[in-house]
């Protein structure tokens, strides 16, 4: 037993597999960032290895190139706000149909749930329609009502079903003492929720920050391009160029790449919150 | 209590912005879309009815058939290529994730997940550069490896291929933490008890945690079809709109763009009741596949 034991242990199969995925994603990140610190010509030299001398131009040129940091406050701009506008709206529906149950309750709450399996890319046609008459066409402000109501159904799915599992004793104090719904939504509720709130945040912010079709159909102004439609328009510039396009992809890499290690494991449970109980 | 609380309960007010905002940006739009497709021209003013002109277009036309069976069909492939590789990989890697005993799973699960937290966009430019054989090349021929000197992205046989897998490196990451998560919900008395009957790793996978995770199987499986089938980035990224070379990249995503939302070279019109068309097909193929397939999976959980 023991020394069959022994031997699950190691899972050298499983080690051997998981390593060699392991190189499969950090190969590509490496000749990203190394080739990055070349030039023009010397990243044809080694394709693989670090540079001869670093070669640091490439990142002062595109961070000169003031477009960069316009691209960038404007993604940071329209995410942020996407994000507390959902998180908010969706906390507040998740407060109603988790409390207040009704026929027509589970209908909204199923009509909300549908949004999760349908693209909201199909009706792109009629969504450029509207932001023309709303005259917010070719400007940021056209993103952020598609980015919430994208990121609403799930986020309505999260916050009813966490806050129908809060206890019932929870109100019934409240209620005693006179308090109103919204107090009870913003002293008791609103605490409560925080680890609900930040998984509907997590599970959103990639799609926002990475989303390049909004932006790409809706803005043809430099001035409010987002970091993504702004990465098309520095590759199309700098395109004979690689050494300098890597400087700009690993740019744009690092935000959501930090963001991500420094809190993985939520990240993990936020993207998959969408599918499983509990 | 509860009652009470209820009936004070102002429950359509904390409801409407969030039902508002919704109806007006997703449901709205999605069904007109649909009603749009009926019609011909590009605004209000010039709309007129055509009934299902724009449908009989899309089928008949020589030209625009030809196009849309050719993005359907190379939809198709890539959602397959998806379906194995990325969700055969993932649900692979889930099983030896949660293995109890195993060292560094943490780190794994960390890394593996890396390439979705990137842009599309970035993760398609990124391997542009790293298939492109004169880039590396002649480096890979010296080291003794010259079938990697292959122009991957230029060539109409590899083309679609060489373009599904680098997605599939790209999400895989979602795939493998969900079947993670719900492989971790299974009850360890009952492996437990199905390895004491003798069971090895295999079975034990096959007959056990295969059908316990067949809900998450089925979401999936759901989400592979439903993102696949709007993709437009990576081809975006590393081909061009025209699904380059010769459309053998060419998806819905990228018909759709050039048909319905930025117009076809050279005239450079778009065509919004073709565009809106095209979006009514691939929306009645989801419905027509997804419905079907969470009945099937999700029953009892």
């Amino acid at each position: 037993m023991r020394g069959s034991l022994r031997k699950e242990n190691r899972h050298i199969f499983s080690h051997i597999v998981l390593l060699l995925w392991t190189f499969v994603v950090l190969f590509p990140i490496w000749v990203l960032v190394i080739n990055s610190f070349k030039t023009r010509l010397t990243i044809y030299e080694n394709p693989f290895w670090i540079p001869k001398t670093w070669e640091f131009s490439n990142y002062t040129t595109v961070l000169r190139d003031g477009d960069f940091f316009t691209y960038f406050k404007n993604s940071f701009f329209v995410v942020s706000i996407s994000l507390v506008l959902v998180t908010l709206l969706a906390s507040l529906a998740g407060y109603a149909l988790a409390r207040y149950k009704s026929r027509i309750g589970t209908i909204i709450y199923y009509f909300f749930i549908a949004g999760m399996m349908i693209p909201i890319k199909i009706a792109s046609i009629k969504l450029l329609e509207i932001m023309r008459a709303l005259g917010l066409l070719n400007t940021i402000y056209a993103l952020p009502p598609i980015y919430v109501a994208m990121g609403l159904p799930v986020g309505v799915f999260i916050l009813t079903t966490f806050i129908r599992e809060l206890p019932e004793d929870l109100y019934e104090a409240a209620i005693i003492d006179g308090a109103s719904s919204g107090k009870i939504y913003s002293m008791i509720i609103l605490p409560l929720i925080r680890p609900a709130l930040a998984t509907t945040a997590i599970y959103n912010l990639i799609p926002f920050w990475n989303d390049l079709w909004f932006p790409l159909i809706f803005i043809n102004n430099e001035r409010h391009k987002t970091l993504l439609l702004g990465v098309t328009r520095l590759f199309g510039q700098y395109q004979t160029d690689w050494s300098k396009v890597l400087a700009v992809l690993t740019l744009s890499a690092i935000p959501v790449l930090v963001l991500y290690l420094a809190m993985s494991s939520q990240f993990i449970k936020g993207v998959t919150a969408g599918s499983v109980k509990g | 209590m509860r009652i009470k609380h209820s009936r004070h309960f102002p429950w359509l007010l904390y409801l409407a912005p969030a039902l508002l905002v919704y109806t007006v940006f997703m449901a709205f739009p999605l069904i007109d879309s649909l009603r749009l497709s009926l019609f011909s021209g590009n605004n209000q003013v010039t709309r007129v009815f055509v009934g299902l002109d724009n449908f009989k277009r899309l089928f008949t036309d020589p030209e625009i058939s030809t196009r849309y069976w050719g993005a359907f069909f190379n939809t198709w492939k890539f959602f397959f290529v998806h379906f194995i590789v990325q969700n055969g990989l993932g649900i692979f890697f889930a099983v030896l994730l949660t293995q109890e005993t195993m060292k560094g799973r943490q780190i794994y699960q960390t890394i593996i997940f890396i390439p979705t937290t990137f842009a599309v966009l970035i993760t398609g430019y990124l391997w542009k550069l790293m298939l492109n054989p004169v880039w590396a090349g002649d480096f890979l021929v010296s080291i003794g490896l010259p079938f990697l000197k292959h122009p991957y992205l230029g060539d109409t046989n590899t083309a679609l291929w060489a373009v599904s897998l680098v997605s599939c490196w790209q999400w895989l990451g979602i795939p493998t933490m969900m079947f993670v998560a719900a492989l971790r919900n299974i009850n360890v008395e009952l492996l437990e008890a199905a390895r004491l009957e003798g069971a090895g790793s295999v079975k034990t996978f096959w007959y056990i945690k295969l059908p316990l995770i067949k809900p998450i199987v089925g979401i999936v499986a759901v989400l592979t079809f439903v993102n696949n089938f709007n993709a437009f980035d990576i081809v975006f990224a590393m081909e061009n709109v025209n699904g380059a070379p010769e459309y053998s990249t060419d998806l819905i995503g990228t018909l759709f763009y050039r048909y319905g939302i930025a117009g076809q070279h050279p005239i450079g019109i778009p065509d919004a009741g073709l565009g809106a068309a095209i979006a009514t097909i691939t929306f009645l193929l989801l419905m027509v596949l997804v419905i079907p397939t969470l009945r099937q999976t999700q029953r009892g959980a």
